[in-house]
C-alpha cells in the first residue's frame, strides 16, 4: 500500500478520476465576456477541494465544474466578486480560498513579509552602523607623506 | 548570556522549536488527531440548509426536504448521508448504515451527482445491497451538495434535536468510527 | 544475485561513510603533521563510498532494465511493456529508488571533493569530508532501514504495476537527477561552513574555495527547477508553469538562498566581511534542501508531488534533520561569534549592492518559507485549515523582486569599496532611456496591462544593463575595435559568466511577462471548423483513434493555415493507460522560437462537437532558454581558472589584503 502511494508523483485532477487536463467547457461560459472574465478571475481564487493545490479554473473534476457553474450563476445574478467568494466560503470554509482571508489566525502570515523585510533592513543598518565605528585611519597629508618617504629612505 | 550570544543562538533555537512542531504533526498523524488532507466542515454548529429534493425514480421511497429532516430530528438525532452507486467507500460503510437504520436511527439519503457524473445504477445498487434510508432525495444538479459543503462521497452528517449540524464524516463510516465516534455522539444528543 | 549485490554494496558504503565521518575529523584535530595519516583516510573512504553507492545504484537500474519483478520495488513501479528509457528512469521515480539516487549524488560530491579538492589545506578538506560522511551515514542508514529498494518478493509476479503515466515522459524523467544534483550539491557548501566553524577560521581563501562548489550546485538546481517547470507547461494542459505548490517552493527556497550565497561569498573573498552571514547562509541552504526532503516524504504536506505518506519514515528524516540542521546551528551559535570581519566598505559600493541582493533574496525566501509552512502550523496550533495559494505568493514575492531586478542592473557597474552612485547611473543613462521609451510605447500602443509591461521593461533593463557592463569593460567605442576584442577575450570568465547569467534572467523574465498577455481561445469545433488565436488560424480536422506501447487514446488534428495554405498540423492527444487506469492529456505545441502555439482537446459531445483549447504564448520559449542560459552563465564562471588554480595558499602574513585581480 505504501509503495503504491509512493509512485504517486503527479498533479491534480487526475486523482479525481476525471480526464487529466483542465478544459473549461465553452458551453459553461457566460455570454457576456466581461462577466465571463470576472467568473474566470473568481475561479482562479477558489481551490478545487478534490485536487491538490489547483484552482477550480484549472481542474476538470466534477466538483470543480459544479463550482464553476455556481460562480457563473451568481455573477450573472449580479453578485460582486467578494459576494461570490463569500457564498462559496460559507459552505466550504476558508480552506477553499487560495488567498487566505485576513483574520486573527492569519495575521502572522500577512505580516510576515513586512516583518521579514523590516528585520532585514534593521540588520543591514545595524551592520553598517557597527562598521562605521571602526573608523579607517585618516589619510596622510602631503607633508606626512613626504616625511614617511624620507624615513623609509633611511 | 550576552545579547550577542543570544542572537547567535536564535537560529538553532528556532530550528529545534520547528522540529518539535513537526514531530507533533507526525505523532498527530499516527494518532489521527492531525490530518493534513482532511477538510473540516464549515457547517458544524449551523442549521440544516433548506432544500427540497424529489424522490429516486422507480424506487418506492419518498423524496427528502429540510423540513422532513427537522421534523424527524425533533424526536431524536438523525443522520444525513450523501452517497452514490459508483462510490466504492459507500459500499464499505453500507453495513453500518443498515445496522443504524435497523436500530431505529433515521438515516436520510441524498443521491449525489456532480457536473460529470450521473447515477443511473442507484436503484440497482439499493436493490442489491439493501436500502437503509427513511427517505431519499435525488440531487441531480449537485447544488444541494454544494450547499452542504460536500466535496466527495460518502459524507455523513449528524443533526441534533434543534436541527443543528453537529458532526460530519467525510469518508466511509467504518465499524471503528461507528463505535468510537458516532454511537457515543448519538447517545449524548438523544 | 544482482539485487543482493546492490544491497551489500549499500551496506559497505554505509560502513565507509562511518569511517569517513570519524577518522579524518580526528586527524584534523591532531594537526597537519601528526594527523596526516588519519586525514588521508578521508579521500580514500569517500572514493570507496562513491564506488559502492554507484554499484548499488547500477544494480537497481539493472533490475529495472531487465524487468526483474522479484524485486519488490521494480514490481511496484515498472511494467514489461514500458519503453526502455522509462524503465531506466523509473529507477528514481519512486521513494526508495530516489533515495538511492540521493545518496549516490551525495557520494559523488564526497568523491569530487576528494578528487578535485587537492588545492584545499589538508585539515579543511578532512573536515569537509567528515561532515559529508556524517550526512551520508545518516541517509544511507535511513535508506537501508526504512526504504530498502532491494527487497524481494516471492512468488515472482507475472508483470509489474507500471509506472504512473505522467512520469513516462522525457522532461519529468530527467528532472530528479538535476534537481538532486542541486539539492544535494548544496551539502558541500554546508560542509565547508561546518568545517570552517570547527576550524574557527573564515577568510578570503575560504570564500574562494566554497564558490565553485556552490556554483555547480546552483547550475544544477537552476536546470532542475527549469526542467520541472517546462514539464508542467507541456504536460498539464493549460500552459501554466509555476503553481507555488509546496514542493515547488521546497526547491525554490534553496535556490534563492544559493543565489544569495554565491554573491555573499564574493564579499567574503574580497573583503573578508559578511563572514558570519555567509556561513549561516551556507548552513541554511542545505537545511532547506533537507526540509524539502522531509516535507515531501513524511506525509505532512498536502501536495501532488508528495511521495509516500509514512509517518514512521517521517520521524526518521525528522531526526536526521534535527541532528544535521540543529547540530550545525548549535556549532554556529558556539563558534561564529569569534569570527571578526576585517574589511570595510561603504553602503553604496559593489559590496553594498551584494548586501542588498542578499537582503532581498533572503527576504523572498523567508516569505515563501512562511507561506509554505503556515497552513501546517496553523492547523497544528489553531486547528485552522487555510490555504496559501498563488495569489498570496504573487502578491508578496513580486514586490520584493522588482527592486532586486532594478538593482541587478546597477550593481555590477559599481566599483568596490566605495562608489559614486550617480557616476554609475550616468553610464546606464542610455539603457534607462531606452527602457523608459519602450515602456511608454508599449503601454500606449500595444497593451495596457501594467504588470506584463513592467515585466518586459525590467527584462529589457536587465539585458541592456548587462550589455552596458560588457561594453564598459571592453571600452567599446572608446578604444579601437581590435582592442575591444582583445579585452573581451581577456575578460575573466567569472565576469563573463555573471554578465551572461544576469542577461539570461532578463530573457527568462521576458518569457514570463509574455505569458501575461497570451491570448487564448476555448471553443467547440466540428471537423472543418476554423478558428483563430493570436495571429494564427487553425482548422479542426477531426479525431482519430491511436495506440501506444502501453496506452490507447484519441488524437485530434488541427491544421495551421497561413494565407490559405496548410503550414503545419498539431496533434493533441488524450491517452488512457489501462494498467494504472489513468488518463492523461498530451498538449501539442508548435514553437517558432519566439512564441508557442499550444493546443489541447477535450471531450466530444454527442452532437460531434469537440472542446478545443488554444493558446498563443508569445516569448514562452524564452522562459526555458533563459533558464538554460542562466545555468550556462554559471558554467562559464565555473570554468574560470582562478577558481581552481588561483586559490591562494593561505599566507603567513595575513595582514596583507588578498591580491584580487583588478576588476
Amino acid at each position: 500500500m505504501r509503495a503504491r502511494a509512493a509512485s504517486l508523483l503527479l498533479l491534480g485532477a487526475v486523482l479525481a478520476g476525471g480526464p487529466a487536463s483542465a478544459i473549461v467547457d465553452p458551453r459553461e461560459m457566460l455570454p457576456d465576456p466581461a462577466q465571463e472574465a470576472r467568473a474566470r478571475e473568481i475561479g482562479r481564487e477558489l481551490r478545487c477541494l478534490v485536487c491538490q493545490n489547483q484552482s477550480i479554473d484549472d481542474s476538470n473534476a466534477g466538483l470543480a465544474r459544479d463550482l464553476r457553474r455556481i460562480v457563473r450563476e451568481r455573477v450573472a445574478a449580479g453578485d460582486t466578486n467578494e459576494q461570490v467568494i463569500a457564498f462559496i466560503t460559507e459552505r466550504y470554509g476558508d480552506y477553499v480560498r487560495l488567498t487566505p482571508p485576513l483574520k486573527a489566525s492569519t495575521i502572522a502570515l500577512w505580516a510576515s513579509p513586512v516583518v521579514a523585510l523590516a528585520a532585514g533592513l534593521f540588520a543591514v543598518a545595524a551592520f553598517y552602523r557597527r562598521r562605521r565605528a571602526l573608523v579607517p585611519p585618516p589619510e596622510l597629508t602631503e607633508e606626512e607623506r613626504a616625511r614617511l618617504a624620507r624615513l623609509q629612505a633611511e | 548570556m550576552t545579547r550577542r550570544q543570544l542572537m547567535f543562538a536564535l537560529p538553532a533555537a528556532a530550528t529545534l522549536a520547528a522540529a518539535g512542531g513537526f514531530y507533533a504533526m507526525l505523532s498527530g498523524m499516527r494518532r489521527g488527531s492531525f490530518d493534513p488532507r482532511g477538510v473540516p466542515s464549515a457547517l458544524i454548529g449551523r442549521p440544516v440548509p433548506s432544500f427540497e429534493l424529489g424522490p429516486l425514480p422507480n424506487w418506492n421511497k419518498p423524496g427528502l426536504s429540510s423540513r422532513d429532516i427537522l421534523e424527524a430530528a425533533s424526536l431524536r438525532p438523525v443522520l444525513v448521508n450523501f452517497w452514490a452507486s459508483w462510490c466504492v467507500p459507500c459500499l464499505v460503510e453500507h453495513p453500518q448504515l443498515m445496522k443504524l437504520a435497523a436500530e431505529g436511527v433515521p438515516v436520510f439519503g441524498i443521491n449525489y451527482h456532480t457536473g460529470t457524473q450521473t447515477d443511473p445504477g442507484a436503484t440497482a445498487w439499493l436493490r442489491r445491497h439493501g436500502d437503509p434510508f427513511a427517505r431519499i432525495g435525488i440531487d441531480l444538479t449537485g447544488r444541494v451538495a454544494v450547499d452542504w459543503g460536500v466535496y466527495g462521497v460518502p459524507e455523513t452528517y449528524v443533526i441534533d434535536r434543534r436541527g443543528i449540524i453537529r458532526w460530519r464524516m467525510a469518508g466511509p463510516i467504518t465499524p471503528e468510527i461507528d463505535a468510537e465516534q458516532l454511537r457515543p455522539l448519538l447517545r449524548s444528543l438523544a | 544475485m544482482i539485487p543482493e549485490l546492490g544491497h551489500f554494496a549499500l551496506v559497505l558504503a554505509l560502513l565507509l561513510a562511518g569511517v569517513q565521518s570519524i577518522l579524518p575529523l580526528v586527524g584534523a584535530a591532531q594537526g597537519e603533521r601528526r594527523g596526516a595519516l588519519l586525514m588521508a583516510t578521508g579521500p580514500s573512504a569517500a572514493i570507496g563510498q562513491m564506488l559502492f553507492v554507484a554499484l548499488s545504484f547500477f544494480c537497481l537500474m539493472w533490475s529495472y532494465a531487465v524487468s526483474d519483478f522479484s524485486v519488490a520495488n521494480v514490481y511496484q513501479n515498472s511494467h514489461s511493456l514500458k519503453p526502455m528509457l522509462y524503465k531506466l528512469t523509473g529507477t528514481w521515480g519512486n521513494h526508495e529508488g530516489s533515495m538511492v539516487l540521493w545518496v549516490l549524488i551525495l557520494a559523488l560530491c564526497s568523491g569530487a571533493v576528494a578528487g578535485f579538492g587537492q588545492n584545499l589545506p589538508a585539515t579543511l578538506r578532512a573536515r569537509v569530508l567528515a561532515v559529508l560522511g556524517m550526512i551520508a551515514f545518516g541517509f544511507l542508514l535511513f535508506t537501508l532501514l526504512t526504504s530498502n529498494p532491494f527487497e524481494r518478493i516471492w512468488p515472482v509476479p507475472e508483470d509489474g504495476r507500471d509506472l504512473n503515466p505522467l512520469l513516462q515522459d522525457p522532461g519529468l524523467a530527467f528532472h530528479p537527477p538535476f534537481l538532486y544534483l542541486g539539492y544535494v550539491g548544496t551539502a558541500v557548501a554546508f560542509a565547508f561552513a561546518c568545517a570552517a566553524l570547527i576550524e574557527g577560521r573564515v577568510d578570503a581563501a575560504w570564500g574562494r574555495w566554497v564558490r565553485p562548489w556552490t556554483l555547480a550546485a546552483w547550475c544544477a538546481l537552476t536546470l532542475g527547477i527549469g526542467l520541472g517547470s517546462w514539464w508542467a507547461y507541456y504536460e498539464l494542459g493549460w500552459g501554466g508553469f509555476w503553481f507555488w505548490d509546496p514542493v515547488e517552493n521546497a526547491s525554490l527556497m534553496p535556490w534563492l538562498l544559493a543565489t544569495a550565497l554565491l554573491h555573499s561569498a564574493i564579499v567574503v573573498e574580497k573583503r573578508e566581511a559578511l563572514k558570519v552571514w555567509t556561513i549561516l547562509l551556507a548552513i541554511l541552504t542545505f537545511s532547506l534542501s533537507l526540509l524539502g526532503t522531509f516535507l515531501v516524504r513524511s506525509g505532512v504536506l498536502n501536495s501532488v508531488h508528495a511521495f509516500a505518506n509514512d509517518p514512521k519514515r517521517g520521524v526518521f528524516i525528522l531526526m536526521l534533520l534535527a541532528v544535521a540542521v540543529g547540530g550545525s546551528l548549535i556549532l554556529f551559535a558556539w563558534r561564529a561569534p569569534a569570527l571578526e570581519p576585517k574589511g570595510l566598505f561603504a553602503p553604496i559600493s559593489r559590496e553594498g549592492s551584494l548586501v542588498l541582493n542578499n537582503l532581498l533574496l533572503a527576504t523572498s525566501c523567508a516569505v515563501v518559507f512562511v507561506g509554505t509552512l503556515y497552513p501546517l502550523f496553523a492547523d497544528l496550533l489553531f486547528g485552522a485549515k487555510i490555504t496559501v495559494g498563488p495569489p498570496f505568493f504573487n502578491a508578496t514575492v513580486f514586490p520584493l523582486f522588482v527592486p532586486l531586478l532594478v538593482a541587478m542592473g546597477v550593481g555590477p557597474l559599481l566599483p568596490w569599496k566605495r562608489a559614486d552612485l550617480w557616476a554609475a547611473l550616468a553610464r546606464l543613462k542610455l539603457a534607462a532611456l531606452v527602457v523608459l521609451a519602450f515602456a511608454v510605447v508599449w503601454i500606449a500602443a500595444v497593451d495596457r496591462r501594467l504588470l506584463p509591461a513592467l515585466g518586459f521593461a525590467l527584462a529589457l533593463w536587465l539585458v541592456l544593463a548587462a550589455a552596458t557592463d560588457f561594453a564598459d569593460r571592453v571600452r567599446l567605442g572608446r578604444v579601437p575595435l581590435a582592442e575591444s576584442f582583445a579585452r573581451a577575450r581577456g575578460l575573466p570568465r567569472g565576469i563573463v559568466g555573471g554578465i551572461v547569467a544576469h542577461a539570461a534572467v532578463g530573457i527568462c523574465l521576458a518569457g514570463i511577462a509574455g505569458k501575461g498577455i497570451a491570448p487564448e481561445r476555448i471553443t467547440l469545433m466540428r471537423p472543418g471548423d476554423v478558428t483563430t488565436v493570436g495571429p494564427h488560424t487553425l482548422r479542426f480536422d477531426g479525431k482519430a483513434d491511436i495506440v501506444g506501447p502501453n496506452w490507447r487514446g484519441t488524437e485530434g488534428r488541427l491544421t495551421l493555415l497561413r494565407d490559405g495554405r496548410e503550414v503545419a498540423v498539431l496533434t493533441p492527444e488524450r491517452r488512457f493507460y489501462p494498467v494504472q487506469r489513468m488518463s492523461t492529456t498530451e498538449a501539442s505545441i508548435r514553437t517558432s522560437g519566439l512564441a508557442d502555439l499550444y493546443a489541447v482537446i477535450g471531450e466530444t459531445s454527442e452532437d460531434g462537437a469537440t472542446v478545443v483549447r488554444l493558446h498563443w504564448n508569445p516569448l514562452a520559449p524564452w522562459i526555458w532558454v533563459g533558464t538554460v542560459l542562466m545555468a550556462l552563465g554559471g558554467l562559464i564562471s565555473l570554468s574560470d581558472r582562478r577558481l581552481r588554480v588561483g586559490a591562494p595558499a593561505r599566507r603567513r602574513r595575513e595582514a596583507l589584503a588578498p591580491l584580487a585581480a583588478a576588476e
